[in-house]
């Protein structure tokens, strides 16, 4: 999940975070998560459980929490980054400490399909465990596609990337995430390239293979696709499978007649993973453990997920999640789809700043 | 002894604004600028050389050798920075004289009215404050959005059929940033029009006139330095805005506060980061260090 921009709200709301007094007594640990990203009354039982309060903030976009871990003293004890490109460079600038796993008994309940796709980053998971992972895909509005294209289900790519399929659906409103290392690599992999590709010519291709398409792309925007396919505003978005999943059921709840599904294309898509790591200067490095261990307690993670929409890294948990979201092969991926998934992987500096470049010239048309 | 006394406190007076300076605006700029020499690495903080004191002199000589103005080369190298330098200044520029076109009527009708009611007038301008910037930004989301209560009203009215997209626009942005900034053009023309003498258009109007007349030969000329104080608190921070075109504008405005976000934030690259702002600041500055100037002179030369 790398959700970019509003930056003023992020940081506006991480100024009110203050250190909090260290005593016997008072035990505290910072939490710095995601917007929208845990059921609150998880928090509240894990005070009640260890007597530990928790000073909970967030963030919506990993460059905010990049730049606060690389400034040094964040202040805060646990953090979750995604973990490519962002958590990888992180634990190569030395920003995080290694875990001490003889405090993380409830490792046992983690799944190893996810854990092994995470060592590539971090090699036995010295460093984060898992909190939750997903896809980038396609969320639609069922009837407005059915209209416009005359389909009942989107299965392809070809939806987003086929200049003809999209002057189709321009009128009734595309969103694209406003995310390069989301969508580029999504565009390399339709064409046929490494998704992870640092090759001048491959990129200049997904490039233009974006822009001849962007005429009908209404927007560039990481957050706003929730809202506006819940209300029936747009008809397609590319997005983060637990964000569609969110906007299905606030459509659900507002009974506003608009049926919103999630397709996993089948060329593949990116899958991520964001976990939770313990910063190298923390404060309350018990404290953090202990929370990292009650977050990994199966009916925790349990209830975690089925607030989210979005698929965790923890085996045991899986009995506990409502059927409806651990059955739905759109959230949790079978096998087939599985093998079909690919992640990427950071990239150096000078890489990283043709991928900007490129992206530029795909959101501004310069 | 009193007399020292009050020679060393009128000193000290001086000298407080001149440490303010030193402290809030010299002392960031020197780290920013040496930030904006230095090189890419990834590390905490992700940029060599970084300067320990405890290193002693010769490490410090020996980082000095290290820095390089690359950055400021890299700026030239590709034209995005250039465009989005004009763009801003573009921006900036037409929301500049769309608030001063809105904010001078406003001003002018405060220093009319009677004085009672100055007082409130000038309270209800400085009213908006009291809200959180960011909060009055998110309500021109839900006033212009597609349906949002703009469009509600209009197709309520009949006088449209279907919605209007302001969102998203340029123009979403102009909305926003007079919105956001009149009450620092209000203010500073208020400030000089109520100060002025307005016998003086009585007298114009006595000599044969006419109300417009008055107004362009006595009143505009009167207020220049309001309309110039105005201008500047406008124009120099609408340059580097952010929130604004972020929120309410589209992805397409390609704007300077944007791009130093991706170098910074995207990319990572402090250096550069750095020197887009440095020369934000050489390119927002000379030009109003050599206009002052030209206004000090011009005012020597009046006297």
């Amino acid at each position: 999940m790398k959700k970019l921009v509003l930056a003023g709200a992020a940081l506006s709301s991480a100024l009110i975070l203050t250190a909090a007094p260290l005593s016997a007594q008072d035990r505290v640990v910072n939490v710095f998560n995601w917007s929208d990203y845990i059921d609150a009354s998880i928090l509240e039982d894990f005070t009640e459980q260890t007597g530990i309060r928790v000073v909970y903030d967030v963030y919506d976009s990993n460059e905010i929490l990049e730049t606060r871990l690389l400034a040094g003293s964040s202040g805060y004890d646990v953090v979750v980054p995604t973990a490519s490109p962002f958590m990888a460079r992180q634990i190569e600038a030395g920003v995080y400490q290694p875990l001490d796993k003889s405090k993380l008994p409830n490792l046992e309940n983690m799944w190893d399909m996810v854990s092994s796709r995470v060592a590539t980053y971090d090699p036995d998971n010295t460093f984060s465990v898992n909190y939750m992972w997903g896809t980038v895909g396609i969320g639609y509005n069922v009837a407005m596609i059915q209209e416009a294209l005359g389909v009942d289900e989107i299965t392809s790519w070809d939806v987003v990337f086929d200049p003809e399929n999209m002057q189709k659906l321009a009128s009734c409103g595309v969103y694209f995430l406003d995310s390069p290392t989301d969508v580029m690599p999504v565009a390399l992999n339709y064409l046929g390239h490494d998704p992870n590709s640092d090759d001048q010519d491959e990129m200049t291709a997904a490039t233009d293979l974006i822009m001849s398409v962007r005429p009908s792309i209404r927007r560039f925007h990481s957050s706003e696709y929730i809202n506006a396919l819940a209300n029936g505003d747009i008809c397609l978005a590319i997005g983060w499978s637990g964000d569609v999943f969110q906007a299905a059921d606030r459509a659900e709840e507002a009974g506003n007649g608009v049926e919103v599904a999630y397709a996993i294309p089948e060329e593949g898509t990116q899958m991520w993973f964001d976990q939770m790591a313990i910063p190298a200067d923390a404060q309350n490095v018990e404290e953090a453990h202990e929370f990292l261990n009650f977050i990994m307690d199966p009916e925790v993670a349990a209830r975690a997920t089925n607030y989210v929409y979005y698929p965790n890294g923890n085996l045991a948990s899986q009995e506990f999640i409502e059927a409806e979201i651990v059955e739905d092969t759109a959230i949790y991926p079978d096998e087939e789809t599985l093998a079909n998934l690919f992640t990427v992987t950071p990239k150096d500096q000078r890489a990283q700043r043709v991928l900007t470049r490129n992206w530029t010239r795909v959101v501004t048309g310069q | 002894m009193n007399r020292l006394v009050s020679a060393i406190a009128a000193r000290l007076t001086i000298i407080a604004p001149y440490l303010w300076l030193l402290v809030f605006f010299l002392v960031p700029f020197l780290i920013v600028f040496k930030i904006s020499l230095s090189t890419t690495v990834t590390a905490m903080p992700p940029y060599t050389p970084v300067f320990d004191l405890a290193e002693g002199w010769a490490a410090l000589v020996e980082g000095l050798r290290d820095f390089t103005h690359e950055n400021y080369l890299w700026l030239w190298d590709d034209p995005l920075y250039v465009n989005a330098y004009l763009n801003s200044v573009r921006l900036a520029a037409i929301s500049t004289a769309l608030t001063l076109l809105i904010g001078y009527p406003m001003a002018y009708a405060m220093a009319r009215a009677p004085s009672s009611l100055r007082a409130v007038l000038l309270m209800l301008v400085i009213l908006p404050f009291w809200t959180s910037f960011l909060i009055r930004v998110y309500a021109w989301i839900g006033i212009l959005r597609p349906e949002g209560l703009l469009n509600q009203f209009l197709f309520f009215l009949g006088v449209i059929d279907r919605p209007l997209v302001i969102m998203g626009t340029d123009t979403a942005i102009y909305i926003g940033i007079v919105y956001s900034y009149l009450p620092f053009m209000v203010l500073p023309l208020y400030a000089t029009l109520e100060k002025m003498d307005f016998s003086l258009i009585e007298a114009a109007q006595d000599l044969g006139c006419t109300a417009a007349g008055a107004f362009w030969k006595i009143t505009v000329p009167l207020s220049v330095p309001g309309i110039i104080a105005g201008c500047m608190l406008v124009f120099i921070p609408a340059v580097g805005e952010f929130v604004i075109p972020d929120l309410l504008g589209g992805s397409q405005t390609l704007m300077i506060g944007r791009t130093l976000w991706n170098e910074f934030f995207a990319n990572r690259d402090w250096p550069v980061a750095s020197a887009v702002a440095i020369v934000l600041l050489l390119v927002l500055v000379v030009p109003i260090m050599f206009f002052q100037q030209a206004q000090a002179r011009a005012q020597e030369r009046g006297r």
